[in-house]
């Protein structure tokens, strides 16, 4: 009797720790005008706040303390306060924002202007534009390199990735890619950048220092057919163990053991999935997708779908407070 | 003497060559120029149905200047530059000639805009021999079967993709009966033969099938024609329409005799690019176009973007503006060019067509996007759509 209250009492220390240390997961729906709150221990959907028209990107300050809205047909990025989601600014964005970076200091965020070939460069704290930079046609995927060295910019239609120089704003190299690169992640350590190929079904991983390919890994599923596998979204773990890659609507997520630069395995997850996401201990991945309206929670120890929540129309992009 | 004149002829060489080839090779360095051309005709615009669609005369070009502004912006970061040379032969003019006079042994890689029966008449020239040509108008399935070049390419879907495209969805929804209408002229006859083809492949039953005359009997009204014209002693799903031209395909809709959809040219129809279309990045170029144009992308602008697009596309994979390289990685396997149609598309190595997803649009939506799921093929599913390698007809010695 004792023993099983004092299993119960510990039970409920457990659940109260978890409730301490348990994060928020923000998701866009693209089609719902709207930003979903959710509570991915729980699994549960907390709420969803109206954050403006047709928000995609979404990024989150080091400090926890922001959160950055691509609001497409806004033409804006808005800022939110991350505790009481309330609108309290807008950066200028240009033209239909749909995918931006943020540095790690926090302090420039970099904007792809698809559009017009160009990407913004957006002093955060003067909340103003001080450069636009020339790329290919059609840049979507946008990253900093952890060490802030490199501005990366993927353009879709030139099949490129564009290498900027953070001090000076510059292109400085350009590395030709497999047709339709969408998204780019580099590792923890900066070394790689990691390139996905909508078209070509690949993820290429590049040398930050040679700008060069290293390795391109088809992926391969069977039952699918090539045309359905378009790889979307990547991350890559701290440790650079393993890179996690959205399939699109092959529906799946491709495990990539990072050491090997092989495909481990694939998780069936929700229909069209977009972006990805970590939590902030690495145990668990958000996917959100886009024509299912959830999000999927992925246990990376065991490597299994655990949950799917279901969040709003179009669900795209997601970021995660501690 | 003869000493000094040879050396003052060095010295000349010397002074006058050395910064030539230096000059030369800094401009090699900086620049590998790939020269298009475009060549149309001007058309006689077609007696308007309605004044809703007003006639586009520059259909094709601005998808062109398009296409050669994404290739230059590539190329500023790969050291090529793109050119375009624009031809339009006049209404009386003689496009033989013209492409004789402008373009032979000036241009490679000639984009053209022009009716079916030119194609080949151009397509045999002596000069045209080391060309790659690049059909942007034509749907026709003769041209990439039996009489298909081996130096002609072609952008747009056969006749038989379209029905292909139409008929997986009809099957979809399991309209099988289908009453076929077909105008009077020998393209409402080439599409009625490719609706044929594609409703013996996919199971349709075409029902009924009548010719619409076109007279000038004052008694005919659409309201009282249509409603007697669509009277069958068979009961149907669906009415198909063929009538390229559109002369009267748009007035069956909602006049028939009994209530159903109309498919084919009018209606429902199956195309390569339509102003619906919004996915896989779609927007993004239906925007750029519409900036540039100042209207909706039509399909030969689509076409000719695509035609440009592949030029540029294997002139950077291949770093190269030779003919040979070009030709030979656009058909490879190795070649995907970004169509803003989910899939990679490419060329079928059989005949020439570029392998594409059909857009089934009506005038204010997107309905639907073939291959339709399902219809499966072993080597991709896009080649469901039109003549298959096996089924081709297309012998490239000619």
């Amino acid at each position: 009797m004792s023993l099983k209250k004092k299993g119960l009492s510990l039970y409920l220390l457990l659940v109260a720790a978890g409730a301490v240390h348990a994060e928020t997961v923000f998701v866009t729906l693209e089609k719902d005008n709207a930003l979903a709150v959710v509570d991915p221990v729980e699994g549960k959907l907390i709420k969803t706040v109206p954050v403006g028209q047709r928000p995609r990107g979404i990024a989150i300050s080091p400090d926890n303390k922001f959160l950055y809205v691509a609001a497409s047909d806004d033409n804006a990025i808005k800022i939110i306060d991350a505790g009481t989601l309330k609108e309290i600014g807008k950066l200028p964005s240009g033209e239909d924002p749909e995918t931006f970076a943020l540095n790690p200091k926090g302090d420039r965020l970099y904007v792809s202007n698809e559009d017009d070939s160009m990407v913004t460069v957006i002093d955060v704290a003067k909340k103003k534009a001080i450069k636009q930079i020339k790329v290919g046609v059609e840049p979507e995927g946008i990253t900093v390199s952890p060490d802030n060295h490199w501005l990366v910019s993927a353009s879709e239609t030139t099949n490129m990735v564009h290498w900027i120089d953070t001090k000076t704003n510059v292109v400085v190299e350009n590395t030709l890619v497999d047709p339709r690169p969408r998204a780019v992640s580099f590792t923890a350590d900066s070394q790689q950048l990691w390139v996905t190929s909508e078209m070509a079904g690949t993820v290429m991983i590049l040398d930050a220092k040679t700008k060069k390919i290293i390795k391109t890994i088809k992926i391969e599923i069977s039952g699918v057919t090539a045309d359905k596998i378009q790889p979307v979204g990547v991350v890559i773990d701290k440790e650079r163990n393993r890179g996690y890659v959205a399939l699109g609507p092959a529906n799946r997520v491709a495990v990539i053991n990072a050491k090997t630069l092989e495909v481990e395995k694939v998780l069936l997850v929700g229909q069209r999935v977009w972006n990805l996401a970590f939590s902030p201990d690495q145990k668990r991945l958000y996917t959100t997708n886009g024509t299912s309206n959830d999000i999927s929670i992925i246990d990376l120890d065991s490597q299994t779908v655990t949950k799917s929540v279901g969040v709003g129309n179009y669900p795209w992009g997601v970021a995660v407070k501690p | 003497m003869p000493s000094i004149n040879i050396g003052f002829r060095i010295i000349v060489a010397v002074l006058f060559i050395i910064p030539l080839i230096s000059v030369n090779l800094v401009y090699a360095k900086a620049k590998q120029a790939i020269n298009i051309a475009y060549l149309t005709q001007e058309q006689n615009a077609p007696p308007p149905v309605s004044n809703l669609d007003v006639f586009i005369k520059n259909k094709g070009v601005i998808g062109a200047e398009l296409g050669i502004d994404d290739d230059n912006t590539t190329g500023e970061f790969t050291g090529q530059h793109f050119n375009l040379k624009k031809i339009i032969v006049p209404l009386d003019g003689n496009f033989v000639d013209t492409f004789n006079k402008e373009l032979a042994g000036k241009f490679e890689y000639v984009v053209i805009n022009l009716p079916s029966e030119q194609v080949n008449q151009l397509a045999d020239l002596p000069a045209a021999k080391q060309m790659l040509l690049f059909d942007v108008a034509t749907s026709d399935d003769a041209l990439r079967n039996g009489q298909c070049r081996s130096n002609v390419l072609h952008l747009l879907p056969s006749r038989a993709m379209r029905a292909d495209a139409l008929a997986q969805y009809m099957m979809k929804k399991r309209w099988d009966k289908w009453f076929l209408v077909v105008g009077p002229n020998q393209e409402d006859r080439l599409f009625a033969d490719a609706i044929k083809r594609a409703a013996k492949r996919f199971g349709m039953n075409i029902v009924a099938e009548k010719t619409w005359e076109h007279t000038y009997d004052s008694r005919r009204t659409a309201q009282s024609d249509v409603a007697v014209f669509t009277q069958t002693d068979d009961d149907y799903d669906v009415l198909v329409v063929a009538d390229e031209q559109g002369q009267f395909g748009e007035y069956l809709d909602y006049r028939t005799w009994i209530p159903r959809p109309v498919i084919g040219t009018q209606g429902l129809i199956a195309t390569a690019w339509h102003r619906t279309h919004e996915q896989w990045g779609a927007v993004q170029i239906q925007n750029r176009f519409k900036e540039k144009a100042g209207r909706w992308m039509e399909e030969q602008d689509y076409a000719a973007y695509l035609a440009v697009r592949a030029i540029g596309e294997a002139a950077t994979r291949t770093g190269s503006n030779e003919i040979k390289q070009v030709k030979d990685y656009i058909l490879s396997d190795a070649f995907a060019l970004q169509g803003y149609k989910g899939n990679p598309l490419s060329f079928r190595s059989w005949d020439g067509q570029l392998r594409q997803p059909v857009l089934l649009a009506a005038p204010r939506s997107l309905v639907a996007v073939a291959p339709i799921e399902g219809f499966l093929h072993p080597k991709t599913e896009l080649d469901t759509l039109g003549y298959d390698q096996p089924e081709s007809q297309c012998k490239w010695d000619k």
